[in-house]
């Protein structure tokens, strides 16, 4: 019997896999927003057009030219280098929150799904508890505790994230222990453990991979909102929402300030989600309609 | 029915519990001696010693749960250690904005998605439907408090048509007051309504192809009356699943919107607590909004009940 999860390791249904999102305007979209996101984030490692943590009053409020491709701000910093570094935090606080949801919702979901009873209430009420404390609440918490900084956002982020990902692999792992080719399995006297590392997580990885581009979409709003409110980033470090708290101030003089780092999250968030939706579009309609349409926030 | 309100009853009654106790344990016992945070490392140890036994620091921890948790039910929630006022006094000063603010987005959002989303659905894959599911998926993408400060921009101080900021006061007038909140609840309510669209949209989408929709087509009802009678009730269902989802996020919003309005809320007071380091009020303020969510949620179990009997009825019998 072959088993009928759709990422096999045949490189013929990569490349399949791979043709049919090059037909999905969503995803061919999405996926080049992302890209661009992420390869800035990247460089800003090795190359930025100018200094962005230094300080240049002389060239306060410049518009945009050559030299400063997006202008500056009103200390002088170049605002297309501070977007630089500012996708290089949004972006790897969201990526380290959504894994840290990854890698313990997952296994609890799939542990919940695998033994039932009185665990996988358990475990399923205590991420319904964890709905109560929105990534808000949980960073003004640990800010009250340990003081601001982008690790109460990433673990603020992070914990919300757990429930959502328990919840989705519980679901479609639940529907996966009634099919025959596990029974299969089980009847060749194989472990839950081992059936479900062998037969139920590569035949839920897609949906995990979908609801992971959903998360990190909402994760890069939620950094925001809390860097916007000064319980994420901390400056000299810029990220998008600190830029944007910045820009407040300068709203009537310069409201390009407030401009471009807003419309940065924008196509952020806009690129992840046509990309989930892409994804989402090319997943079996079995699988699709487990999946949460509008997401679940953490802020 | 009743059955089925007191299982989630009970249910709400553990989960309230779970928090508060969760709340504590990560308020009172986690930071060692909240008297030392509260005052900084540079504190006299009479100084210390007297703010320990002003919080009752020195009793046993169960007895100070006791003492946190039947305060609050009775609406004691403390005094706050930097206004030297009672916390429930700050409190419900503040929730007489913040209230407001999140039920007018709660509304406007409501008002703007139900009849888009029912539009969408019945225009299916024609211009009104496509231009909406692309507006919707901008909408999601906006951060709130970017959103907010672009209305600033252009309604406060473009056309001067509203403030930019800052709050009268009820006793100003009720215009003056709705006026203050205007920008904000429609900051709040955009992504809301966004999410809540394609909710409907797609509920919407569904009812539509159930063959009692049909039937009462057959019955000689056009499809308006078709819809009222029978279509919106059961596309409702998970719209509301959402919106009590949702709310939480509203709530989280409100926070952070009124610190790009200069709202004296509770999010300005939780923040300006944090600065001061009042863990009693950001204690208390934390309590309130996670009993607050909890709370919509299970009005939101109970409405489900009344609007679809089935799900009682089967979770009774189980």
């Amino acid at each position: 019997m072959t088993k009928p999860h759709l990422f096999s390791t045949d490189a013929h249904k990569y490349r399949s896999f791979l043709a049919k999102g090059l037909h999905s305007p969503s995803f061919v979209i999405g996926g080049a927003i992302t890209l661009f996101f992420v390869v800035l984030a990247l460089v800003s490692f090795v190359w930025t057009p100018h200094d962005a943590l230094s300080v240049n009053i002389a060239e306060r409020l410049k518009p945009i030219s050559t030299t400063y491709w997006l202008g500056t701000d009103h200390y002088g910093h170049d605002l297309f280098s501070m977007i630089m570094l500012g996708a290089r935090n949004s972006i790897a606080v969201a990526l380290v929150a959504v894994g840290i949801g990854a890698c313990l919702g997952v296994p609890l979901g799939c542990w919940a799904a695998a033994k039932g009873g009185w665990l996988d209430e358990a475990i399923m009420r205590t991420g319904d508890f964890i709905f109560a404390f929105p990534a808000i609440i949980s960073a003004i918490m640990i800010t009250a505790l340990a003081g601001p900084g982008a690790i109460n956002a990433i673990v603020a982020i992070g914990i919300f994230n757990i429930p959502v990902f328990a919840r989705l692999a519980r679901g479609a792992a639940l529907s996966l222990w009634t099919r025959e080719f596990i029974l299969a399995a089980r009847l060749s006297g194989k472990g839950s453990v081992r059936i479900t590392i062998e037969h139920i997580l590569p035949n839920i990885a897609n949906l995990l991979i979908v609801q992971g581009t959903i998360q990190f979409s909402l994760g890069i709003l939620a950094e925001a909102g809390l860097s916007y409110v000064g319980l994420g980033t901390q400056p000299p470090m810029p990220s998008w929402g600190q830029m944007l708290s910045e820009a407040q101030t300068w709203l009537m003089m310069a409201p390009q300030l407030a401009i471009i780092p807003g419309m940065a999250i924008i196509l952020t968030v806009l690129g992840l989600n046509l990309l989930g939706d892409g994804l989402r579009d090319m997943l079996d309609p079995k699988i699709r309609s487990s999946l949460d349409i509008g997401g679940s926030k953490a802020s | 029915m009743i059955i089925y309100s007191l299982r989630r009853l009970a249910s709400l009654c553990v989960t309230l519990v779970a928090a508060s106790l969760f709340i504590f344990a990560v308020m009172e016992i986690l930071p060692g001696d909240p008297a030392q945070l509260i005052l900084g490392i540079n504190a006299q140890e009479d100084t210390l010693a007297a703010l320990r036994e002003q919080l009752g620091l020195n009793l046993p921890l169960a007895s100070r749960y006791w003492l946190w948790i039947s305060g609050m039910l009775q609406g004691d929630f403390g005094i706050s250690y930097t206004y030297s006022v009672p916390v429930t006094e700050l409190i419900s000063e503040r929730l007489t904005i913040s209230l407001p603010l999140a039920l007018m987005a709660l509304a406007l959002s409501t008002l703007i998605a139900l009849p888009l989303g029912i539009l969408a659905a019945s225009n299916h894959g024609r211009w009104p439907d496509v231009s909406l599911i692309g507006a919707t998926q901008i909408g999601i993408a906006i951060p709130n408090f970017w959103f907010a400060m672009l209305l600033v921009l252009v309604f406060a101080v473009t056309l001067h048509w509203l403030p930019s900021g800052g709050f009268p006061g009820w006793e100003a007038g009720l215009w003056p007051a709705i006026k203050a909140l205007l920008l904000p609840a429609i900051a709040l309510a955009l992504p809301q309504a966004s999410i809540l669209v394609r909710i409907m949209r797609s509920s919407m989408l569904e009812v539509l192809h159930e063959d009692y929709m049909r039937t009462a087509r057959a019955k000689g009802l056009n499809l308006r009356q078709t819809l009222a009678r029978h279509g919106l009730r059961n596309a409702l269902i998970p719209v509301i699943t959402i919106m009590g989802l949702q709310f939480s996020f509203l709530l989280a919003g409100t926070v952070i919107i009124e610190n790009v309005f200069s709202l004296p809320g509770l999010g300005r007071l939780v923040f300006q607590a944090i600065n001061q380091r009042d863990l009693i009020t950001v204690k208390a303020v934390i309590m309130l909004l996670v009993a607050t969510v909890i709370l919509v949620n299970f009005l939101v179990d109970i409405t489900y009940g009344l609007i679809d009997p089935r799900l009682h009825r089967r979770q009774g019998s189980q």
